[in-house]
């Protein structure tokens, strides 16, 4: 067994055994069961440089840092993701005080599909729990670089969205190819906002991709990448469900595939996201990450059907991911002279959206509107409406935001009125301030 | 009448105690190569011919186990492991003599490879020929399903005949699972095994010279009796039952039925428990013992390096007291300056010979620039606050242990002692700053000198069982008691309970409860549905009973030992 240097390990571990959307739903209070029979069975909470810690409760200002929340936070979240978002915080907190030297929220319910602005729940999420960590760190230990390598199978819609605009939040996504998953989107082109093109990168992969295709992706663009950003913080949005067995997802990866892409990505923080195969994959993805986090021997871990051989990448695929790698960064090489080609003599940009919020089946249509800015991510203005009848419109300052996109947005919210609006927000995410009219 | 003994490395303490009253206490050197000796001279005051016939209970508590491991004296044991994927084998060497075996059951107990007859056979006979006696087979799982450990029971039966040999399983130690405790607790079972019949053998002796014919107890970490002749088969539930005897002990005398705080402080150390609303707490996983982590349900104790006789040093202008004793305190002819040295110069306390005391200190004052009484006092000081930061530190890890429901998170009771109960040589004088450091009213508990045997004596018979039920595979295993029952598939969580608590009932009984009806506890009760392909397939009901510690019945919470 080759030595490697062992790692301080936190793990946040909160299964929610009494949390279920619906008694058969994939999300459900069995989620986690085996996974903790097994990290249990394994012992792996008696290593010393492992150490296990209780989730703190996030509050309502946590949540309104990072949403927009319709009418209010406590309207669209129970106790459940409180303490599944406060366990995130609870992972960078150990992380960042020095307590550890990485973390890992195996939390419940996830969170990665819960967008800027909530009206309800899709993707079996409600409040995104990396980006309410994310905030709660820059206002706690300051302004930082982070980047979110989302490995889920689904792509990372939610925290995209909320980091569209930032230059400051690199959101990698690698997933099952949108024509083929939900949410049907993380195409390469989309790419990040005017002022943080570059910031956002998605690679999708073909279905039965395995081992090999993940780690190539790892080794060609999110690496390179990652050293070009220079974060200050990795997080992993660790999704396990491109694992082979799966039942609603058609990836090849493994458990150790996953202990391989965590020892090579070296993330600061995992947080926990979908990954549905409860009995025949959790158990062993979880137990190879935690080990590849606290630099322990992984070599053993496999599942009980593993079979490397019947789960080889064609050719095929192999060529159409080394295509897409190409491909993703030859686009980002070219990041920095896009943007005049984007943003032409413009000096706001719109996007418009349409939200579908499958869990709650809510329909929303959004236009989002960012103010071109070569010295901040930019003021960015929201009109959003939904099925419910709930119509809102909010002004948001990013993180070291400029005094121009300041001044403007100060502006644009003391001159808007309710009107046809139930609500007015204002969110400053440099200051910490959340104002509501 | 009730007779408890407890069997110490150095004394052998003994109490005769009767409706609440301790009758006598008597206290004997311990002669570690003739126990029977040290039991009758002990009890020799206690009892006579009139007295043994009106007893109702005899319950020992020993050391013999603990001290075993702690001085490596134990036997070789052999373990046959079946590991599966997982945690690397290098990570779960104990010794030489463990084997890892093909093999391997899922976290469902479902068998995925078999074991291999041949390996097994190879192994069994290489322990022979190395003449190591005592064997453990040990499962990944087997808690699951024990088919494999039984299996491998077979053919080490098989091959020898010899009634010498000892076999341990792990699914009988405990339900909890966790791998690599669960081959440390066999590997202790075996490793005490001789050393801990030849204990029963001695007071098996000491009963019959007695002409004692009630049953004997005798007290597990847990802080909870069973009866001897079970003891012979789980010995290391024996491991550790010293602090468990004197927190109960602490429990019998003062009655305490409030979250608490208990210290013993010895000369070297000091142990700290706590108990909550009058029950003691309980290790989370299970005990620890010379760096083996078990899954022996035991009391929750911890031991930090200050007591009475603890050296004393100044460095940079700071006092640090021990961790390490280097003997007795000074004013006894010890070699360096304690706490107990500052309590004499402080006149707090008379022993031995104070102007030794006071010599020792001389130094400590000289290089703190103040007079020898002000130095007397910043070492009090500073021992409380260390005691005391030690306390706070036990009850916030307490209070932060995780939990996994949201109902658990939100209701989490937290510890809150205004009670300090402080038992040891030092107490008189160290009780009242600590209770003031701490905010806890102190108390100096009654017949400190013989608790262990108290508590002994008064500890109710304790058991856990773990039951789990899959409905799908229509099996109810109660692991550690080799059980295993097919169940309908409308088998429900009210079923398992009554179930648990029938079986926990009868096993108390079988272990020597005094009570008819002992007071069952459902500790876990967790229901899952399984699905598959979007269809509920089963359901898996998790249920865990148990009775806690406490004093037998004519105890009851609130009561106290009489003075």
């Amino acid at each position: 067994m080759p030595l490697k240097p062992q790692k301080r390990t936190g793990l946040i571990f909160f299964p929610a055994f009494d949390w279920a959307i619906s008694p058969c739903h994939p999300e459900r209070e069995e989620r986690l069961l085996y996974t903790q029979d097994q990290v249990f069975e394994e012992g792996l909470l008696d290593f010393d440089n492992i150490r296990e810690y209780k989730p703190g409760i996030a509050t309502a200002e946590d949540i309104n840092r990072a949403h927009i929340c319709v009418p209010d936070a406590g309207s669209v979240v129970t106790e459940s993701h409180l303490i599944s978002a406060g366990g995130a915080i609870t992972a960078a907190e150990k992380v960042l005080s020095g307590e550890v030297d990485n973390a890992f929220a195996l939390v419940r319910p996830p969170g990665h599909h819960a967008m800027l602005v909530v009206h309800g729940a899709r993707g079996f999420c409600n409040v995104n729990i990396e980006a309410i960590m994310i905030e709660y760190i820059r206002h706690h230990y300051g302004p930082k670089r982070i980047a979110v390598v989302d490995t889920d199978c689904h792509h990372g819609d939610g925290t995209q969205d909320i980091y569209w605009n930032d230059p400051d939040t690199l959101c990698i996504s690698i997933h099952q190819d949108g024509r083929t998953l939900y949410p049907g989107t993380g195409f390469r082109d989309e790419f990040g906002g005017p002022n943080a093109l570059g910031a956002t990168v998605n690679i999708p992969l073909p279905p039965q991709t395995s081992d090999v295709g993940f780690l190539m992706v790892l080794d060609r663009v999110i690496l390179p990448i990652l050293d070009a950003f220079k974060p200050d913080l990795i997080v992993n949005s660790a999704g396990q469900d491109n694992h082979y067995t799966d039942p609603i997802t058609n990836m090849r990866f493994s458990a150790q595939g996953y202990a391989l892409l965590n020892e090579r990505l070296a993330p600061d923080i995992c947080v926990l996201e979908g990954g549905y195969s409860i009995e025949k994959a959790l158990p062993y993805v979880n137990v190879g990450i935690i080990l590849a986090m606290a630099g322990l021997d992984y070599s053993h871990v496999r599942e009980p059907d593993y079979d490397p051989l019947s789960l080889r990448q064609s050719p095929d695929i192999t060529r159409a991911i080394e295509e897409e790698a190409r491909a993703v960064m030859g686009l980002w090489r070219e990041r920095h002279e896009m943007k005049r080609r984007v943003v032409g003599a413009n000096r706001y940009m719109k996007r418009k959206k349409f939200i579908y919020y499958d869990t709650d089946g809510i329909s929303e249509r959004q236009e989002e509107t960012v103010r071109v800015c070569d010295d901040c991510g930019g003021l960015v203005m929201i009109e959003s409406v939904a099925d419910t009848g709930n119509s809102v419109f909010a002004v948001i300052l990013p993180g070291r935001c400029c005094p121009e996109c300041r001044n403007d947005g100060e502006l644009f919210f003391e001159r808007t009125n309710r009107g046809k609006h139930i609500r007015v927000y204002f969110q400053d995410r440099e200051r910490g301030v959340f104002l509501v009219k | 009448m009730i007779l408890g003994i407890d069997v110490g490395g150095t004394h052998t303490d003994a109490v005769l105690i009767d409706h609440l009253r301790v009758l006598k206490k008597a206290k004997a050197l311990t002669n570690p190569e003739n126990l029977l000796s040290s039991l009758l001279e002990v009890t020799t005051e206690l009892v006579d011919e009139a007295t043994i016939d009106q007893l109702e209970r005899v319950v020992l508590s020993t050391t013999i186990s603990t001290n075993a491991i702690v001085q490596h004296k134990v036997d070789p044991v052999g373990i046959m492991a079946v590991s599966g994927p997982g945690l690397p084998p290098a990570l779960l060497q104990i010794d030489s003599n463990t084997h890892i075996l093909s093999g391997y059951l899922n976290h469902r107990g479902i068998e995925i490879a078999t074991i291999d007859q041949e390996e097994a056979s190879r192994i069994a006979s290489r322990f022979r020929s190395e003449g190591i006696r005592n064997v453990g087979i040990i499962g990944k799982f087997s808690t699951r399903n024990p088919k494999q450990e039984l299996e491998l029971r077979e053919i080490v039966r098989k091959l020898d005949h010899d009634p010498l040999q000892h076999v341990s399983l792990g699914h009988r130690m405990s339900g909890r699972l966790n791998f690599p405790r669960r081959i440390a607790t066999a590997y202790l079972n075996e490793a005490i095994f001789r050393p801990y019949q030849r204990f029963v053998t001695q007071v098996l002796r000491f009963v019959h010279t007695r002409k004692i014919t009630i049953p004997i107890y005798i007290l597990k970490a847990d802080g909870g009796t069973f009866d001897i002749a079970q003891s012979v088969e789980y010995p290391v539930q024996t491991i550790l039952s010293g602090p468990a005897a004197s927190i109960m002990g602490i429990l019998a005398t003062t009655g305490c039925g409030s979250d608490a705080i208990a210290l013993d402080i010895g000369g070297t150390t000091t142990d700290i428990a706590l108990f909550a609303a009058g029950v003691p707490l309980f290790e989370a996983f299970g005990v620890t013992i010379e760096g083996h982590r078990t899954l022996i349900r035991g009391l929750r104790t911890k031991s930090i390096g200050v007591g009475g006789d603890s050296v004393v040093r100044v460095r940079e202008g700071r006092i640090f007291i021990g961790p390490e004793r280097e003997g007795v305190a000074a004013a006894c002819g010890g070699p360096f300056p304690t706490p107990t040295d500052a309590m004499i110069v402080l006149g707090m306390t008379v022993i031995g010979d104070a102007e030794k005391a006071a010599a020792s200190l001389t130094p400590i004052a000289a290089a703190l620039n103040c007079p020898v009484v002000e130095a007397a006092r910043a070492i009090f000081d500073e021992t409380c606050r260390k005691i005391a930061g030690h306390v706070r530190a036990v009850l916030d890890e307490t209070n932060n242990r995780p939990v996994y429901t949201i109902h658990e998170m939100l209701e989490g009771k937290k510890l809150n002692p205004r009670t300090l109960y402080v038992v040891g040589g030092p107490a008189g004088p160290l009780a009242p700053e600590l209770g003031r450091l701490l905010d806890c009213e102190a108390h100096i508990p009654i017949h400190a000198e013989v608790a262990n045997a108290i508590g002994a004596a008064l500890a109710r018979t304790t058991a856990e069982m773990t039951l789990l039920a899959d409905t799908e595979r229509r099996t109810l295993t109660i692991a550690e008691e080799g059980f295993q029952t097919p169940i309908p598939p409308d088998f429900t969580m009210e079923d398992a309970i009554r179930i648990g608590r029938e079986k926990l009932r009868e096993k108390v009984l079988g272990m020597g409860a005094v009570e008819v009806e002992p007071e069952i506890e459902v500790v876990e009760a967790q229901e899952f549905n399984m699905v598959r392909d979007y269809h509920t397939s089963g359901k898996n009901i998790r249920v865990k009973v148990q009775v806690k510690p406490g004093c037998i019945a004519d105890l009851r919470r609130g009561d106290a030992l009489c003075r």
